[in-house]
């Protein structure tokens, strides 16, 4: 094996002890700066329960059948939907639904402003890039316990990890789609006068957008992939049903809330997509001349 | 006057030594011994020109000539390393961000060789870009902007969306929405380049009729000196980020500076660069009802010609004379002096003084003189045909220069660049 060159104990204690501290000292703190997330969640949650199921379902309908104008993405949403409803998921399926968007429009508040940086400033792209990969690759757990320790079991870290979890995909296509919209647009822009902000929401951002969302697209896919370890600590929802199934060696419980999982991730990740391709069809077609 | 449009020593280096450069520059090393060395490339050496008011100048170079960052540097997209570039006396290589802006916004439009329209707009939105970016409301943008897509054949199309639209028609998007704000300089880099020969020959008339109504300060940048002896009132030829020559398009052809311009006039088309002017004689002309036919023919002998106009009191062509005519009357007629009124032709050929050289070959073959008149129908110069075909194939001037092997190759790069 390889030769013990130093002692890590007192390593790893230190850093066990700087969290210990920062708890002691900024639990509350913390807690009371991530109130305003737990907010957001509690909002979309109570608005998702509170509003009938039906309306829902013309709601998701109506959205993929503006997003197509075909009637098969409607009716697979439409089925999905039904299929939570008889199969007794609804209410889970909300709570699981309002993570994910709660985590989304988090991730999109701040991915979108840091990946416009990343755009602009090579540097910044170049130290920011490092700090998405390591978000990618470490395993999700390794950040849960900190965050369970410092805001406790609960919403709060399970939102927190999601958005962690979820947010780099959205930063990278950001940062790529604007650094891929045609400079000859772009100099046309600035031979016109335009400020930089003109420049940039009047013509990057719109040219970027269909990369923008797919990057959503893939932000929102990654937030569903998260519900069932975030359930681990207090999340809900269907990712607490299959964790249920785990524990008690129900099979039957584990499949159906899993497929409610699949169900929601289809409704979102086609309806998202669609968008992209229609934005894609209007801009795509003259960049390809 | 004050010229529109004044570029004073500027200087283009891109790279980190550009002081280095630029006094390497001075002691007259070569681009290539500069980049060498430095690490440093030229893009403009030393430009110097001045654009009068409503004057098309053309820049013409080949790819890599520097005549892209010569113009970049006209509305400041590139910072010029050093120099002035005055416009209406105002340097814009040296002033604040916003007073560059506003200058953009009122007074410099641009218009690019891909077009580079925005895609997500429709035609009339795209248009009217300058007016939305100088904060003009929305609905008298689309008036003004559907006003300049009128302007250039393209006011049905104002709800289209660019990629619907042929090549053309997306450069005269470009042209209207450079034409919106009313700006007195339109920059034009290579706007033509991409289209195809038939397109790029009507888009190249129709900017000369356009101008002729809008009156713009225009620098135009082309690669095709054919385009430049079309459009430009006066040309530059730039080579290597320098001015080898600026001249008329006649200057240009008639008189090249060196091999490299010589190269170039070689094969370019005389008959679009000469005018009946160029080659046209004094208005010499016998007045009826005062000169007898002797003296027709006497003049002739003196001007060596062997016809001759006859113009009325006001000077106006009345009709034509020949040698061979008058002196076959006087013989029949066994009278000394028959009026020249019965001997002379009604149908004589009659130009302006601006028609192309190419127009004339039809009027030229009927042996006869053409008259050249202003629109009062006044004489104001003979041209001989002799002189028309001399004039086409350069014999009376000194260009029959073989282009240099370098050049050519310079060519066909270009060529396959586009």
């Amino acid at each position: 094996m390889f030769p013990d060159v130093i002692d890590t104990r007192p390593l790893r204690r230190a850093v066990d002890n700087g969290l210990n501290w920062v708890v002691r000292n900024w639990g509350t703190e913390l807690e009371a700066a991530a109130s305003p997330l737990l907010r957001l969640l509690n909002a979309i949650e109570q608005l998702l329960l509170a509003t009938p199921w039906w309306l829902i379902i013309a709601i998701l309908v109506g959205v993929a059948w503006l997003a197509t104008r075909r009637w098969q993405l409607p009716l697979v949403v439409f089925l999905s939907m039904i299929f939570l409803g008889v199969m007794d998921l609804w209410r889970d399926a909300m709570v699981t639904t309002a993570l994910m968007i709660a985590a989304t429009l988090t991730a999109i508040v701040i991915s979108i402003p840091i990946g416009v940086w990343m755009s602009r400033s090579t540097r910044v792209r170049q130290i920011v890039t490092p700090v998405l990969d390591l978000m990618q690759t470490m395993p999700s757990f390794v950040y849960l316990i900190p965050t369970v320790m410092i805001f406790g079991p609960g919403r709060i870290p399970a939102l927190i990890a999601t958005i962690v979890y979820a947010s780099p995909p959205l930063m990278r296509l950001t940062d790529l789609g604007l650094r891929n919209v045609d400079p000859a647009v772009m100099e046309a822009s600035q031979a016109f006068g335009a400020t930089p902000t003109q420049k940039l929401f009047g013509v990057q951002i719109p040219l970027a957008l269909p990369t923008i969302l797919a990057g959503v697209n893939q932000t929102t896919m990654m937030a569903l992939a998260m519900v069932v370890i975030a359930s681990m600590i207090g999340a809900g929802g269907l990712g607490y049903q299959v964790l249920q199934g785990i524990g008690r060696l129900e099979v039957s419980r584990g499949l159906f809330a899993g497929l409610g999982i699949v169900a929601l991730a289809i409704i979102f990740d086609r309806i998202t997509q669609a968008y992209g391709k229609r934005l894609q069809a209007r801009i795509g077609i003259s960049e390809a001349r | 006057m004050q010229a529109k449009l004044s570029v004073k020593n500027v200087f283009k280096i891109f790279g980190d030594k550009t002081d280095e450069a630029l006094s390497r520059l001075e002691q007259g090393e070569s681009k290539e011994q500069i980049f060498e060395a430095t690490g440093a490339t030229v893009g403009v050496r030393d430009a110097n020109f001045d654009v009068d008011e409503g004057e098309i100048f053309v820049v013409m170079g080949l790819s890599g000539s520097g005549k892209s960052t010569l113009v970049r540097m006209l509305n400041g997209l590139i910072p010029p390393t050093s120099g002035e570039v005055l416009i209406d006396g105002e340097d814009i290589a040296d002033c604040k961000k916003d007073v560059l802006r506003r200058i953009r916004r009122e007074k410099v439009a641009m218009v690019f060789q891909h077009f580079a329209l925005f895609p997500h707009w429709t035609v009339a939105e795209n248009a009217a870009y300058g007016l939305k970016v100088k904060g003009v409301p929305a609905a008298e943008r689309r008036e003004r902007a559907i006003a300049a897509l009128e302007k250039v054949g393209l006011g049905s199309r104002a709800d289209s969306l660019p990629s619907e639209l042929s090549g053309g028609m997306q450069q005269r998007v470009g042209l209207a929405r450079g034409l919106a704000t009313d700006p007195q300089i339109l920059l034009m880099d290579e706007p033509f380049g991409a289209l195809d020969p038939l397109i790029r020959r009507e888009m190249q008339d129709e900017l000369v009729v356009l101008q002729k109504e809008l009156k713009k300060t225009i620098v135009f940048i082309t690669h095709d000196l054919n385009e430049a002896l079309l459009l430009g009132d006066r040309i530059a030829i730039m080579q290597d980020g320098r001015f080898v020559q600026v001249g008329t398009a006649q200057e240009i052809v008639s008189a090249p500076a060196d091999d490299y311009v010589a190269a170039f006039v070689a094969d370019i088309d005389r008959g679009r660069v000469f005018t009946a002017e160029d080659v046209s004689n004094a208005a010499e002309a016998v007045t009826l009802g005062e000169a007898s036919a002797e003296d027709a023919m006497r003049a002739m002998e003196d001007l060596n010609r062997h016809a001759l106009y006859v113009v009325d009191g006001a000077n106006r062509v009345a009709g034509v004379v020949t040698y061979q005519d008058l002196a076959a009357a006087t013989l029949d007629n066994g009278a000394p002096n028959p009026i020249l009124e019965d001997v002379m032709l009604t149908e004589y050929p009659t130009v302006d003084a601006d028609v192309q050289l190419y127009d004339l070959y039809g009027a030229a073959s009927a042996g006869l003189p053409i008259a050249v008149t202003d629109d009062k129908d006044r004489l104001v110069g003979v041209v001989e045909p002799e002189a028309v075909f001399a004039q086409l194939s350069g014999e009376n001037g000194e260009q029959d220069a073989v282009p240099p092997p370098s050049v050519e190759d310079e060519k066909i790069k270009e060529g396959a660049h586009v």
